[in-house]
């Protein structure tokens, strides 16, 4: 696509505003610097942070059984050796996805609505992959050897097995995860400076005066910055895509029915984008309206971002069809039986509700009605983010439990355990964007005022 | 009172400052200084202004190349050290595949080439702007807080030939500026 910043038709919510309401370089300085600088913490947030942490104390309560015990506290079992903690990591790893899009792959398309919402996207990267690492390290037994995983010069004298897909996954999963905290406080170093200036206290001072290093926004030091921005998101593009991709590796080079299959490199990195974007309406709708942010996150955001889950959603369903199609035309016994086992099998019910919420309810974002409405993207958002997760259930655990020999079928289903470090890992992810909301600007504030200026400009 | 100004002149002050209530006006200051032949200045804004780094006569950043050698160094760094694992260090046969299968190498290649470059870009812009810093004259202007919300400053630094603290205080009023600045070292 030919970037054009004049042509704003390209963007299909171009008649709403970006910026509701009349703001100012000052005034939007001032209203999301406020939100972090203020003495007064809302209600809502302690009673938000509360009940996470709560969850993060059974994450922490889990983990320390699991190390004790070992993994038998999980429902693995042979033939699912894979069970929830893959279907976790896969789940919180295409979550991450949507930030990076938003940052990264946005920018370098010119897309302007990108500047309110691309701050906390990469903040949700973050914890998502941070959530997501956590599942691999607890799955492997003894989470205490992971360096294992990296190559060193060890005193037992061998190497990773660097023709494994799981290794790519190590390496995949380890860049996307320092490459996003790079450049998301390579941005926040300029709204640091802010919050230096802003703050009152002595110790807010000196702690964002350490953060900002002393930036002061010279001419010279903004050149090389957006260079140095631009090529960090031109390198981003390429790796978002490419993790997805080594990840759906770890299925797709293996012989099992249902992994074993070409299209899962592109259908993954879709569903990643689906389901981040996803969970981003999820976060950004109740966020707006407890802090009042409806003038920089508008409907047009929330609307654009249900057309992108739209979009994403039905090379979803391009994928699941074709996955069916395949199992048929391939004539393979095995892949024919997989299909008819994931629909009509024990766990038949699951793909049907994972179609129902992943590919039927989202289609309500034809409507135009519908993408205005803030409760309609809200429930379908949290359809999708339920829609995902099961759609890896199925992929992970149905293909699992039955494969070529039926001597080896098995039935496999979560322990208390498994469920607790699920909703752990959620409590974990919400606990740290707490803390996130409250001490760094959810918003990118020196993009916004460089977006009032161009607003300003157009107007004259 | 010219005693005190000349005593204070080049050794004891690091610039003079100007500040601007927008982007247009700092940008055509900017370009005045440049032309009325001053060299040594910066200037400093809440966001970045397209033009005002070529203003002030600075043009060509190193950032891309320093970019260009992160990618390469992880590019060949990477390969090597699978080569380097799978074929001279702990040499396993897979399945009778050759030792140096390097399809199975690139996808790790890749994610290294983008690491080392990323790491390099992050590195590369604080270090070519000098990078932290936790002292630096400017901010000894009361005023230059409001450069992180809404004023844009210009500073001629006393290292500058053409400086002279009644000359340039005359070209900054002239240039339309809001607020003139001594700044101390």
């Amino acid at each position: 696509m030919e970037p054009n910043p004049q042509n704003e038709s390209t963007d299909a919510g171009g008649s709403l505003p970006l910026i509701g309401g009349e703001h100012t370089f000052g005034s939007i300085t001032d209203k999301i610097s406020s939100i972090v600088l203020t003495g007064r913490t809302p209600r809502f947030w302690y009673i938000g942070f509360a009940l996470s942490f709560v969850l993060v104390l059974v994450l922490f309560f889990c983990i320390a059984a699991l190390v004790a015990v070992g993994v038998g506290l999980f429902g693995i079992m042979i033939p699912v050796a894979w069970g929830f903690a893959i279907v976790n990591f896969v789940w919180w790893i295409g979550i991450g996805h949507a930030g990076t899009l938003i940052s990264a792959i946005l920018l370098l398309l010119r897309q302007k609505w990108r500047q309110s919402i691309n701050r906390f996207a990469e903040a949700m990267t973050l914890f998502a992959v941070a959530c997501a690492g956590l599942f691999p390290l607890l799955h492997l037994g003894r989470p205490w050897y992971f360096y294992w995983l990296f190559p060193y010069p060890s005193t037992m004298g061998i190497q990773p097995q660097f023709r494994s897909p799981l290794v790519w996954d190590v390496f995949a999963v380890s860049t996307y995860f320092t490459v996003s905290l790079l450049f998301w406080f390579l941005g926040l170093i300029p709204d640091l400076a802010t919050l230096r200036d802003r703050a009152r206290g002595r110790i807010p001072r000196f702690i964002y005066g350490m953060l900002a290093m002393g930036w002061r926004g010279s001419a010279i030091h903004w050149h090389r910055y957006e260079i140095a921005y631009l090529l960090l998101a031109g390198l981003a593009t390429p790796l978002v895509v490419s993790v997805h991709t080594v990840v759906s590796f770890d299925f797709a080079v293996a012989l099992v029915p249902g992994w074993h299959s070409t299209i899962f490199p592109p259908y993954f990195v879709a569903g990643a984008i689906y389901s981040g974007f996803a969970m981003v309406l999820t976060i950004a709708i109740p966020l707006r309206k407890l802090y009042g942010l409806e003038d920089f996150i508008t409907m047009r955001h929330l609307k654009n971002m249900g057309i992108i889950m739209l979009v994403t959603g039905m090379i979803v369903a391009y994928g699941y069809l074709m996955e069916t199609f395949m199992a048929w035309y391939s004539g393979d016994i095995f892949e024919k039986y997989m299909m008819m086992n994931r629909m009509f099998g024990p766990y038949g019910w699951m793909y049907w509700l994972l179609i129902l919420f992943n590919i039927l309810i989202p289609q309500a974002l034809w409507f135009r009605s519908l993408q205005a409405n803030v409760l309609a993207l809200f429930l379908i958002a949290i359809s999708v983010n339920v829609g995902m997760w099961l759609e890896r259930y199925v992929i992970v655990v149905v293909s699992l439990h039955r494969d070529y020999m039926p001597s080896a079928w098995g039935m496999y289903s979560g322990t208390i355990v498994d469920y607790a470090v699920l909703a752990g890992s959620i409590g974990l992810f919400v606990c740290l964007l707490f803390i996130f909301i409250r001490f760094l600007p959810m918003i990118s504030i020196f993009e916004m005022r460089g977006l009032v200026h161009e607003e300003e400009t157009r107007n004259d | 009172m010219t005693d005190a100004i000349a005593k204070r002149d080049k050794t004891s002050v690091y610039g003079l400052m100007a500040e601007f209530d927008s982007p247009e006006t700092l940008l055509e200051a900017a370009r005045g200084a440049f032309a009325a032949g001053f060299r040594r200045m910066d200037a400093y804004s809440p966001f970045p202004v397209d033009g005002l780094a070529e203003a002030i006569g600075f043009h060509r950043s190193s950032v891309p190349l320093i970019v260009l050698i992160g990618g390469i160094i992880g590019c060949f760094g990477g390969f090597f050290l699978q080569y380097w694992a799978a074929v001279i260090d702990y040499p396993i046969n897979v399945g009778g595949r050759p030792l140096n299968s390097w399809p199975s190498f690139i996808p790790v290649t890749f994610e290294l080439t983008i690491l080392v470059a990323s790491l390099f870009a992050f590195f590369g812009v604080l270090a070519l702007n000098r990078l932290p810093m936790p002292y630096h004259p400017v901010f000894n202007v009361e005023r230059f807080e409001l450069a992180s919300r809404n004023r844009f400053f210009l500073c001629i630094e006393a290292t500058d030939a053409k400086f002279d603290v009644e000359s340039t205080r005359k070209f900054f009023e002239e240039a339309g500026s809001q607020g003139i600045y001594e700044v101390e070292p």
